[in-house]
């Protein structure tokens, strides 16, 4: 790389920041959580979760953090994917394929409406937690 | 393509001397056979801190910390933890509080810490200058060459209230304003990272977790005073830390951040870096500048401080690790912030090597004014195998010994000194009821008198006769007398001596001599060392009502001094005894007792 000036350096900390921030965990209180069991990556979990990761760069998105998580029990339903966010109920959406993803990051996440017709269930209780 | 998880290898000395080398590749070739190479990055960090339990890994975004992990554990991690998203349990951290799979957050280790120092170390891949960037590096640099005057970076300094961090506490914006203030050029810049205390290795993670900081500092000061020239003096005993500064100078220089015209504002600065032989003396200033300059490593006597004839007689701020890698952060986040932390007196943090007989040895950073109790109880978690605490030793051969009625002290330099150790630059070797006060002495005076360059009597001369005297001591050959004697050399010494190290080389003696002086008086009246460790004091037997002649001891004993018929008691021919021990802490009956 050549030398930078002022501005270069700048415009290089913004892009990697933001890279960067991706491996944080803090300061994140939106969850998106996809199931990845054998289930889900056959009905193509794995689509939906680059879908995720790729609206969420296009929106700028730097709160929510995607994780992967095993079966939730739901196998007629994959891919299930769990959002937990403040003010909004945590909800279990099914059968969410690459374009239900974006319309989950754009009205639940960014709008804070339900997508009726993917709700399958809410979280059962964690007994892990108390 | 975004990644979707991501793995943290621990690549500080520690780890890497536990194979995290290959468990960083064994990730890199696993991940490559299951097909998910482009989804998962992995990055080697900085140290963790937490050495105990290395070599560590990090899981990210689920914040799994692995610990104690093989090379072959990546096929695991990568086969049950990033294909199917199950955390592979028997190598995640438990927290010995709680017996529950801790998150970091959660882990004891980590709570009471505030990380300054090592912001980055663990966090960023310390070989790429993007990582260090995307942490606002180079920021600070960016404010002190186009929105400060000196004045202003010396002021911020100045209500920061940062004091030196390799030992002596020395404030560092007066240090920068008196060399700023010299009429002379050229004027140098020296970064010391001759860390040689036994057990501490602060500055060294530094360096091998964010390289960059120490850079970004350098070149902060040189706009400061108006130097264009920085050395980095570090031991040849750190290879890794001295590739990652190679490679960080390296990465600087591309990008313009190092060299002519730094980011366009015409300020010119190199940095060169200069190894030592490893001599523990060329960590005082003097010697150390005397060493860069190609003489022999010794001190002189100040004044002329390097502020004001230092580096080829030229003004030279010379600052510690520690010190430097505070420097951006304050710049950036402003001398009020830093000056909020801490005591009235010791601002900030003070990072530390916690080593000896503590659980969970390795490196810690808590903010000024912690208690030793929080830092040994809470961040240390205890003495090994519960044995009772005795004492701390702070600041390695230099300081002296802190006993368990101070415990509850809030650290910082005054009070450090008052119980007559110091702050040093970080080490703390914790002891137990097992540890002989009189062989700790010992072990210290051994290492600064081989390490004494012998240019000032007081030194040279005095340190091999305190020396002589704990060696009769733990030989039972000493009377009352020598002890007064003793405690007049290092009184003489600390007085003396040209440089720190022979000023405060009698300090573990003169510290010992006050809060264990009946622990010497037992070795010198009742020829008997209470904690066991002076050999020449102590002789092993065998109980006869006790020994049930399992022969167990027999086979154990590396000279073959234990004789007897089986199932009959045994006994040690002590003329061939060597007193290792070894009888005495393999016998499960209690048969073998030494006195």
């Amino acid at each position: 790389m050549a030398k930078m000036t002022l501005e270069e350096l700048k415009k290089l900390r913004e892009s990697k920041k933001r890279e960067l921030e991706k491996r944080e965990i803090t300061g994140k209180d939106i969850e998106i959580i996809v199931g990845m069991a054998t289930c889900g990556i056959a009905a193509g979990a794995k689509q939906t979760l680059s879908a995720f990761l790729n609206e969420l760069e296009a929106q700028n998105l730097s709160n929510v953090l995607v994780r992967q998580t095993g079966c939730m029990g739901y196998c007629y339903a994959e891919p299930t994917v769990e959002i937990r966010m403040p003010g909004m109920p945590d909800i279990i959406y099914g059968k969410v394929d690459p374009e239900t993803a974006v319309k989950i990051v754009r009205k639940h996440i960014l709008g804070k409406v339900l997508i009726n017709d993917h709700i399958l269930d809410k979280p059962a209780a964690d007994i892990m937690k108390k | 393509m975004a990644f979707k998880s991501y793995v943290l290898v621990c690549g500080g000395t520690a780890c890497q001397s536990s194979k995290s080398d290959e468990i960083y590749k064994n990730f890199i070739t696993e991940l490559e056979a299951a097909g998910i190479k482009e989804d998962v990055q992995v990055v080697k960090t900085g140290c963790f801190g937490f050495c105990e339990k290395g070599p560590i890994v990090k899981v990210l975004p689920d914040e799994s910390f692995y610990v104690e992990v093989n090379p072959t554990d990546a096929k695991e991690i990568v086969a049950e933890h990033l294909v199917k998203g199950r955390q592979v349990k028997r190598l995640l951290y438990q927290g010995e509080e709680t017996k529950k799979h801790a998150k970091v957050e959660d882990i004891a280790f980590y709570q009471k810490q505030f990380r300054i120092v090592l912001r980055n170390c663990g966090v960023i891949n310390p070989e790429d200058i993007n990582e260090y960037i995307a942490r606002d590096g180079y920021a600070a640099l960016e404010k002190v060459l186009f929105e400060m005057t000196p004045d202003q970076v010396i002021n911020e300094l100045k209500i920061s209230g940062l004091r030196g961090r390799g030992g002596a506490g020395f404030p560092t914006w007066l240090k920068w304003n008196f060399t700023k203030q010299v009429n002379d050029s050229p004027k140098y810049i020296v970064c010391n990272a001759d860390e040689g205390d036994p057990g501490a290795y602060m500055d060294r993670s530094t360096i091998e977790g964010d390289p960059h900081s120490i850079l970004e500092a350098m070149i902060i000061a040189g706009k400061t005073i108006g130097s264009n020239k920085g050395y980095i003096y570090i031991r040849a005993e750190y290879p890794l830390a001295i590739h990652r500064l190679d490679i960080a100078i390296k990465q600087a220089k591309e990008l313009g951040l190092l060299g002519k015209d730094i980011l366009g504002s015409g300020f010119d600065f190199d940095i060169e870096l200069r190894l030592g032989a490893g001599a523990f003396v060329c960590g005082e200033e003097t010697a150390l500048l005397a060493s860069i300059e190609g003489e022999r490593g010794m001190p002189k006597p100040r004044p002329p401080f390097p502020a004001v004839k230092g580096l080829w007689q030229k003004p030279t701020v010379i600052n510690n690790v520690e010190t430097w890698a505070n420097i951006p952060v304050i710049i950036l986040r402003g001398g009020a912030w830093f000056a909020n932390i801490g005591t009235e007196k010791s601002k900030g943090t003070k990072v530390f090597a916690l080593t000896g007989k503590i659980r969970n040895s390795g490196l810690v950073e808590v903010p000024m004014g912690t208690t030793l109790r929080e830092i040994i109880y809470d961040i240390g978690g205890g003495i090994i195998n519960g044995k009772k605490f005795k004492a701390v030793q702070t600041g390695g051969p230099s300081g002296g010994v802190i006993t368990a009625e101070y415990l509850d002290t809030p650290i910082d330099y005054e009070n450090l000194q008052k119980l007559g150790s110091i702050m040093g630059s970080g080490g703390m070797i914790v002891m137990d009821e097992d540890d002989c006060m009189v062989d700790i002495a010992k072990f210290y005076l051994g290492f600064t008198v081989d390490e004494s360059c012998g240019k000032c009597a007081p030194c040279r001369v005095g340190g091999r006769q305190l020396l002589n005297y704990l060696d009769k001591i733990s030989k039972g050959k000493a009377t009352r007398d020598d002890i007064t004697k003793m405690r007049q050399i290092g009184n003489a010494m600390k007085r003396a001596s040209l440089c720190g190290l022979g000023q405060t080389a009698p300090n573990p003696v003169l510290s010992t001599l006050t809060y264990f002086e009946k622990e010497y008086l037992a070795h010198i009246d009742d020829r008997t060392c209470p904690a066991g460790k002076c050999k020449d004091l102590i002789t092993y037997s065998i109980l006869p009502e006790k020994c049930i002649g399992c022969g167990l001891c027999a086979r154990r004993c590396p000279v073959n001094c234990i004789t007897g018929e089986k199932r009959q008691p045994h006994v040690i021919d002590r003329s061939a005894c060597i007193k290792c021990g070894e009888c005495y802490s393999v016998c499960k009956f209690g048969a073998v007792v030494r006195k």
